[in-house]
């Protein structure tokens, strides 16, 4: 039986031109970008050249991407550095219930540190309003930090608008791009972002890898002491092959990027009437015109998630129920909850299917039959 | 047991808890070529204050002991499941004075029947669990067999077991001496081999007993006397000490040690006496409600066989006589020191585990020991 992965929102197979970018870089160009010989140099002018492809690929400045080691780094960085760069300005920040954790967690630990955190609401489709953001806005807030699309159930947030909106105001703003990167075209200075955060191993590049896009002019504590890397934004030597074959994943996945939607949006359609045509009782979840196009997250009435998922790894079909878990701990996502409500039946009866590279329509045909039958099977 | 199927074709789901006991049943198990799935199942959240959770860690063995296998392993979680049936029961059980044992309910309720459930939806055909017990089928039906390493046996534990659990499980340790269960895990090397044994009850762990049971009930101190009514100190509350219990009495002074002998609950005082072998902690018979039996076989009305009032005793031998609502009187041929009411008493002919109850009411000379509960 072949296996068939859609967990591409969980992480995503690394391109064969990538792997090769990254084996070569590391025959190649091993030196240390700090270093004044030519070795050195060497590695320093491709991790330049590199860092301008990420930079061009949200309409940045190659001085406005700091490298980091991935997607919960730059989340991190962006949320502890301003608020220990702006205590003086204020002490309260914006976020939403629906964050990934490496930005929930980090602004709980904030709290815990006496800053005070506001956490909106969504409504039932997953998206926050401009409303609530506005209401929330004080004079002493310095951070807002709201995703662009969600990993759970890829609802798009109105990142624009916040940002048109904090036009007239003092407060720092933050999106974490890396659900959204490389399917969802982004300028920071369309989306009026000061910080952005992006990672690699969901576009098909390595693991270990990401960045923050600074504005010029941002104010950021670094939360890394060390050497001058990252103009001491972020020291630690670059991870130069990681850089490298970022950049390449960059490349494809912005040349790739319409083609993509197209297929994935397919890809969906093909999943959805097919379980329509079988009669399952289900719901897709998340906002219909305002999501991602590479995540199906579906209710199927009358499951229940932990044998759900078992039983389609068992049929060979990869996918998952939202965040990863850990040790038999089913704390029901914290998305559905605040979409739902802490008894929605939602909780406890919803996977996750994400789509990427190498995924042929053929296979959505199988993964929707063998998510029929296990339904079925189930449900009985 | 029917073997229908050639063991490729057989699905077992173990139950792995990060020890070494069922890390070497799914090892036996996949040698053995059945299609093994290992689950741990998560029963209990004992996170600390630092995040840290003695489950995480034991998953973390579990991933590593199935890699070495190879086998894939998911994990379950029955919180809800095991605070609705086993620990209410658990705590219901304190406030009427009596000692209970939740690994009975446990098994009962949680391991061989939530679990056994989620198992057969994965499309299992056996659940299997590191116990040192056996199961033999007889005519027909599964009888539940002593395991071969009698210091180790847990029928103890498994005595609630219907025919309908049994005829679906598996004990892959069973027949094996704890010894040897470590050396073969050793030889495997399996990630567990040198892992120390869990010991207490699962969800309290090596913590303190007192400590943890003040959190969900209140603790009412009172006096601490004897059968003639003379005071000796204060108790903490009645629900932390058991019949026969010597530590923690905290009696000073020269003499022989001091023990528990009962509880009077409508007073609030514990009785306690001298002498490991004081007359009052002595019985002769004893009720029992909840009564199963591991075969569908009817049982004689009344009938003779061995009985185990608490874990690792030696068999005593009884004459049982069942008595209506699954009641049974049990009348032992030699005194019995310390019955304890709430813990189970189990029914064995020879190597077969044949059920058993709860212990209800302790009697001596045909009167109720009114001060054991």
């Amino acid at each position: 039986m072949n296996r068939i992965y859609l967990d591409h929102a969980a992480t995503s197979p690394v391109h064969p031109k990538v792997i090769e970018k990254l084996v070569i870089t590391m025959e190649q160009d091993f030196g240390n970008p700090s270093s004044i010989h030519a070795t050195g140099r060497d590695a320093r002018k491709q991790l330049d050249k590199a860092r301008d492809r990420l930079a061009a690929s949200i309409g940045a400045n190659d001085h406005e991407i700091v490298m980091t080691s991935g997607g919960t780094e730059a989340d991190n960085l962006a949320i502890f550095g301003t608020a220990y760069a702006r205590r003086k300005d204020g002490n309260h920040i914006i976020t939403s219930q629906i964050e990934h954790h490496a930005v929930l967690h980090a602004c709980e630990k904030l709290e815990k540190e006496g800053f005070d955190v506001t956490y909106l609401p969504v409504n039932e489709h997953g998206r926050i309003s401009i409303e609530d953001v506005k209401q929330a806005l004080r004079d002493d807030t310095i951070l807002v930090t709201i995703m662009l699309g969600n990993n759970e159930v890829g609802a798009i947030q109105p990142i624009r608008e916040i940002g048109e909106l904090l036009q007239e105001h003092s407060a720092t703003f933050h999106t974490d791009a890396v659900q959204a990167y490389g399917l969802l075209p982004i300028s920071v200075d369309e989306l009026k972002v000061d910080l952005l955060s992006v990672s690699s191993h969901k576009i098909n590049g390595p693991k270990g890898i990401g960045f923050m896009y600074q504005r010029k002019g941002t104010r950021l504590n670094p939360q890394t002491f060390g050497g001058q890397q990252e103009r001491k934004r972020r020291a630690g030597t670059e991870n130069v092959p990681g850089v490298l074959a970022f950049a390449e994943a960059v490349s494809i996945s912005q040349q790739t990027m319409v083609k993509k939607r197209k297929l994935y949006e397919q890809f969906k359609e093909t999943m959805v009437s097919t379980w329509t045509q079988e009669d399952l009782a289900f719901e897709v979840n998340g906002d219909e015109k305002y999501t991602l196009p590479h995540i199906l997250n579906v209710s199927f009435k009358g499951t229940d998630v932990e044998s759900l998922l078992v039983n389609l790894d068992m049929a060979g079909l990869s996918v998952s129920s939202g965040s990863a878990c850990t040790a038999g701990s089913i704390d029901p996502s914290h998305v559905l909850v605040a979409m739902f409500g802490e008894k929605a039946n939602q909780l406890r009866n919803s996977i996750r299917f994400s789509f990427g590279y190498g995924v042929t329509l053929e296979d959505i045909h199988l993964a929707a039959q063998r998510t029929t039958d296990v339904v079925k099977r189930l449900v009985k | 047991m029917q073997q229908l199927k050639s063991p490729a074709e057989t699905r077992v789901v173990v139950g792995m808890s990060g020890g070494v006991d069922s890390s070497v049943a799914a090892h036996l198990l996949k040698q053995q070529g059945y299609d093994v799935i290992g689950i741990f199942m998560k029963n209990w959240d004992d996170t600390d204050e630092n995040g840290v959770c003695t489950a995480t860690e034991d998953y973390d063995d579990v991933i590593k002991v199935c890699n070495q296998i190879g086998i894939p392993y998911y994990a379950v979680n029955f919180e809800k499941q095991y605070w609705d049936k086993v620990f209410t029961y658990f705590l219901e059980e304190y406030k009427a004075g009596r000692t209970p044992n939740p690994d009975v309910m446990c098994n009962k309720e949680i391991k061989f029947k939530a679990f056994l459930e989620h198992a057969i939806s994965l499309g299992a055909d056996y659940l299997a669990t590191g116990h040192y017990a056996q199961v033999k089928e007889v005519n027909g039906e599964t009888q539940l067999l002593r395991g071969h390493d009698n210091n180790k046996d847990q029928t103890y534990f498994l005595n609630q077991l219907s025919q309908d659990q049994l005829s679906k499980v598996m004990f892959p340790i069973g027949h094996l001496e704890k010894k040897l269960v470590r050396e073969i895990a050793t030889e495997a090397g399996l990630a567990t081999a040198a892992k120390k044994d869990s010991t207490g009850i699962c969800f309290i762990g090596e913590r303190n007993f007192k400590e943890f049971l003040s959190q969900y009930l209140p603790a009412q101190p009172g006096e601490m006397v004897t059968m003639d009514g003379v005071k000796m100190g204060r108790h903490d509350g009645l629900m932390y000490y058991t019949i026969g219990q010597r530590q923690g009495l905290g009696i000073g002074g020269a003499g022989d040690p001091w023990f528990v002998l009962g509880k009077n609950l409508e007073s609030n005082e514990l009785l306690v006496g001298q002498n490991i072998h004081h007359e009052a902690l002595f019985s002769d018979q004893l009720t029992a409600v909840n009564m199963s039996f591991t075969t569908n076989t009817p049982k004689a009305k009344t009938f003779s066989c061995t009985a185990k009032f608490r874990y690792r005793q030696a068999d005593i031998k009884v004459d049982v006589e069942l008595t209506e609502n699954d009641g049974a009187i049990i009348t032992f041929a030699e005194p019995v020191r310390a019955i304890t009411p709430g813990q189970a008493v189990v029914l064995y002919d020879g190597e077969v585990c044949l059920g058993g109850g709860t212990i209800d009411e302790v009697m001596k000379h045909g009167k109720k020991l009114t001060y054991v509960g």
